[in-house]
């Protein structure tokens, strides 16, 4: 066969190298030689991208078949390239749900898998890798398995949240559940600074399931970590409208906006209006799945906002035993370096996942989206060192900046058991990234 | 509707028979491999298709399978209303100049096998008193264009037969519906540089279903290559000759 030439890969955050994508429907015959899967592009950072030296890459969206479902129990198999978003088209209607969804639907069953996504349930139900049942793969010595929390333990343990290093996921297997309705039934109230919020969402974890909070980070001083904390659970076949939420009108950004669009002060004036909008203390409703679940898949190609530098996503957590305070001292730094995070999210987390590498604890996590800028390097390190202070870690599905060694002091022995795995399964380090090529050292 | 459908697992095949199972059709699938067949037929069982999917093999590089899957396929759907064709090879023109083997093998099989298999689809469906013929042929067949010479003579051969189906047998209930996709982004085409008005197959399936169900002899998908083919059909050969369109 012709070999296409190389062209450019990029992550969500427009991070980009050149490499080339193998693509099919039989993951099982393409998967032989390649040494990286991705699936649709959407972790932020150099994730998903080859490393410099070995520019082919196994691009699993055209295996998206769905296997086996059983209406019964909610047990789901597919090949990993099926999509979220056409997972929800064909199952929701019949009331069935995947039982961790991110903030994006446009991810494959494989990403979820490598990244160990974790949605707006964490502090409940845990991460998507909690409910995986099985895993099919292709390993590097090019044998085809089935491994679980029975077979090949260690395996199955260093794939979830291993960001595809560990061999090529194949098929998923989880467990769906049930759903009253489409909607959600949500609240919101206004938050008036860090502590409140962290109050809030500790209140409002046993009563619901689905909690997130947006933080105004421009807001300083005795504003700080002002917002406003959404809560949510599925309305109830009284609550919910007979009729099944529609597809409004997705609107796609169709060129690159000038990078000077996005600067402190649109972003302070965006933030004031969207934090004044939640005028009244509180507020409830019925609100569609999408719109609650996926408010920024309404605007197809977001990204582009960002202009042609594009912008990465600094995601941590601060474990409980740092304290309260933990939280503002990094939005400090943030704020301290001029940095402008146009949007900010707060979430906290309940336990920590079965996957090796993956990234909750017990504790509150703080996303933060910034433009790249010629500082972006010195800002992220600046982060980086305040949250190993306190004891946490990074999102390695959002990271293109971190450094080798602050990644290592995050981890500790976390990574010495996944080098380990690694060493059992690919002692010649066959899968890699660019991004393991960078915290990795491989 | 009850389909016998040869190419349901890939590309443009998979997203048009998923449409016909998600609306509730009865399917047959034809194909080589049977594995990989009842994989496909899981997942259009699930997405809602009619009964149980049934499988059988059958091989368009070898003729002698033809007439036992359409029999076994009109057995498992109790009667037959319509045979889907969208299986086919693709190659590159420089590879098929730099490989005789290789350009035989695309001609026979797109070409003349694919015509035998009609004939023998054409008979059974004859035979119910009529129904729908479809059959996945391509753009490439409009013009003799320089990145599509052989893969595109062959598909010309394969419309015209299709158009001389339709002539003979619309009297007879028989609704013949030749296929031209354009550029249509699929594993077959990865790699290729997409041109503007390159489409989705799920946009391609649609389209198709829509003058299954209408009974449209003549489908080019996406709807802009109706345009540009018919401009490229008059342009006149000093002007082929020199583009390399």
């Amino acid at each position: 066969m012709r070999e296409p030439p190389l062209s450019t890969l990029s992550g969500w955050g427009r991070h980009s190298v050149r490499g080339r994508e193998r693509v099919g429907e039989d993951l099982e015959r393409i998967s032989a030689d390649v040494n990286l899967s991705r699936g649709l592009g959407r972790s932020y950072g150099d994730a998903s991208l080859p490393p410099e030296d070995q520019p082919d890459v196994l691009n699993t969206t055209f295996a998206d078949r769905i296997l086996s479902f059983d209406e019964d129990t909610g047990l789901f198999r597919a090949e990993s390239g099926l999509s979220l978003s056409e997972l929800n088209r064909l199952l929701m209607p019949r009331g069935y749900f995947t039982p961790v969804s991110p903030g994006t639907k446009f991810v494959t069953l494989g990403g979820m898998v490598a990244a160990d996504v974790h949605g707006k349930n964490q502090h409940k139900d845990g991460n998507f890798g909690d409910h995986v049942t099985s895993l099919k793969m292709r390993v590097a010595d090019g044998r085809v398995l089935e491994c679980s929390s029975e077979q090949y333990p260690d395996l199955f343990r260093a794939t979830i949240g291993g960001m595809g290093l560990t061999g090529h996921i194949l098929e998923v297997e989880f467990g769906l559940r049930r759903i009253p309705s489409q909607w959600i039934w949500q609240e919101s109230r206004r938050i008036h600074d860090i502590d409140e919020f962290q109050d809030a969402l500790e209140d409002a974890a046993p009563e619901w399931p689905y909690t997130m909070g947006w933080i105004d980070c421009l807001a300083r001083g005795k504003n700080m970590g002002r917002g406003i904390l959404m809560t949510g659970r599925w309305a109830d076949a009284q609550q919910a409208p007979s009729r099944a939420p529609k597809q409004g009108f997705q609107p796609r950004l169709r060129f690159d906006w000038p990078s000077w669009v996005l600067n402190p002060l649109t972003i302070r004036i965006f933030n004031e209006l969207y934090y004044r909008k939640q005028w009244r203390r509180r507020s409830s409703g019925v609100v569609s799945h999408e719109s609650f679940y996926y408010p920024l898949d309404a605007i197809q190609s977001w990204n582009r906002m960002y202009g042609r530098r594009g912008f990465t996503q600094y995601q941590c957590v601060l474990p409980r035993e740092a304290g309260r305070s933990s939280a503002r001292r990094v939005l400090e730094v943030l704020t301290a370096r001029g940095g402008a995070s146009f949007l900010c999210v707060i979430k906290d987390f309940g336990r920590e996942s079965r996957g090796l590498l993956s990234f909750p604890r017990p504790g509150i996590t703080l996303a933060l989206d910034i433009a790249v800028r010629d500082d972006t390097q010195e800002l992220v390190d600046a982060l980086n060192e305040q949250v190993i202070q306190e004891g946490g870690r990074i999102y390695l599905a959002k990271d293109s900046f971190t450094r080798r060694d602050h990644f290592e002091a995050m981890e500790g022995a976390r990574l010495e058991e996944f080098r380990a795995i690694r060493d059992r399964w690919d002692p010649n380090r066959r899968f890699r990234s660019a991004q393991s090529v960078r915290l990795l050292g491989d | 509707m009850r389909v016998a459908f040869l190419g349901a697992t890939k590309g443009m095949g998979r997203a048009l028979a998923r449409l016909m199972a998600e609306r509730g059709d009865a399917l047959c699938l034809l194909g080589r491999n049977v594995a990989d067949l009842e994989r496909s037929a899981a997942d259009l069982g699930i997405r809602g298709a009619a009964g149980p999917v049934r499988c059988t093999a059958c091989d368009l590089e070898r003729p002698e399978t033809f007439a036992s899957a359409i029999d076994a396929a009109r057995e498992a759907l109790g009667g037959l209303d319509a045979v889907v064709v969208t299986a086919g090879v693709f190659a590159a023109q420089e590879e098929l100049e730099a490989d005789p083997t290789l350009a035989e093998r695309l001609v026979r099989v797109n070409f003349s096998n694919t015509v035998l298999f009609c004939e023998t689809a054409k008979k059974a469906l004859l035979e119910e008193g009529g129904g729908t013929l479809c059959v996945f042929s391509s753009v490439a067949g409009e013009r003799g264009r320089k990145p599509v010479i052989i893969y595109g003579a062959a598909k010309a051969g394969l419309t015209r037969y299709l158009e001389g189906l339709d002539h003979k047998h619309r009297a007879d209930g028989l609704r013949v519906i030749t296929v031209k996709p354009g550029f249509v982004k699929t594993s077959m085409t990865a790699g290729l540089e997409p041109p503007p008005f390159a489409g989705e197959p799920d946009a391609v399936a649609r389209r198709v279903l829509a003058a299954i169900d209408r009974g449209v002899p003549v489908v080019y998908a996406p709807a802009p290559w109706r345009l540009i083919m018919a401009v490229i059909r008059t342009l006149p050969r000093a002007i082929m000759r020199r583009i390399n369109f």
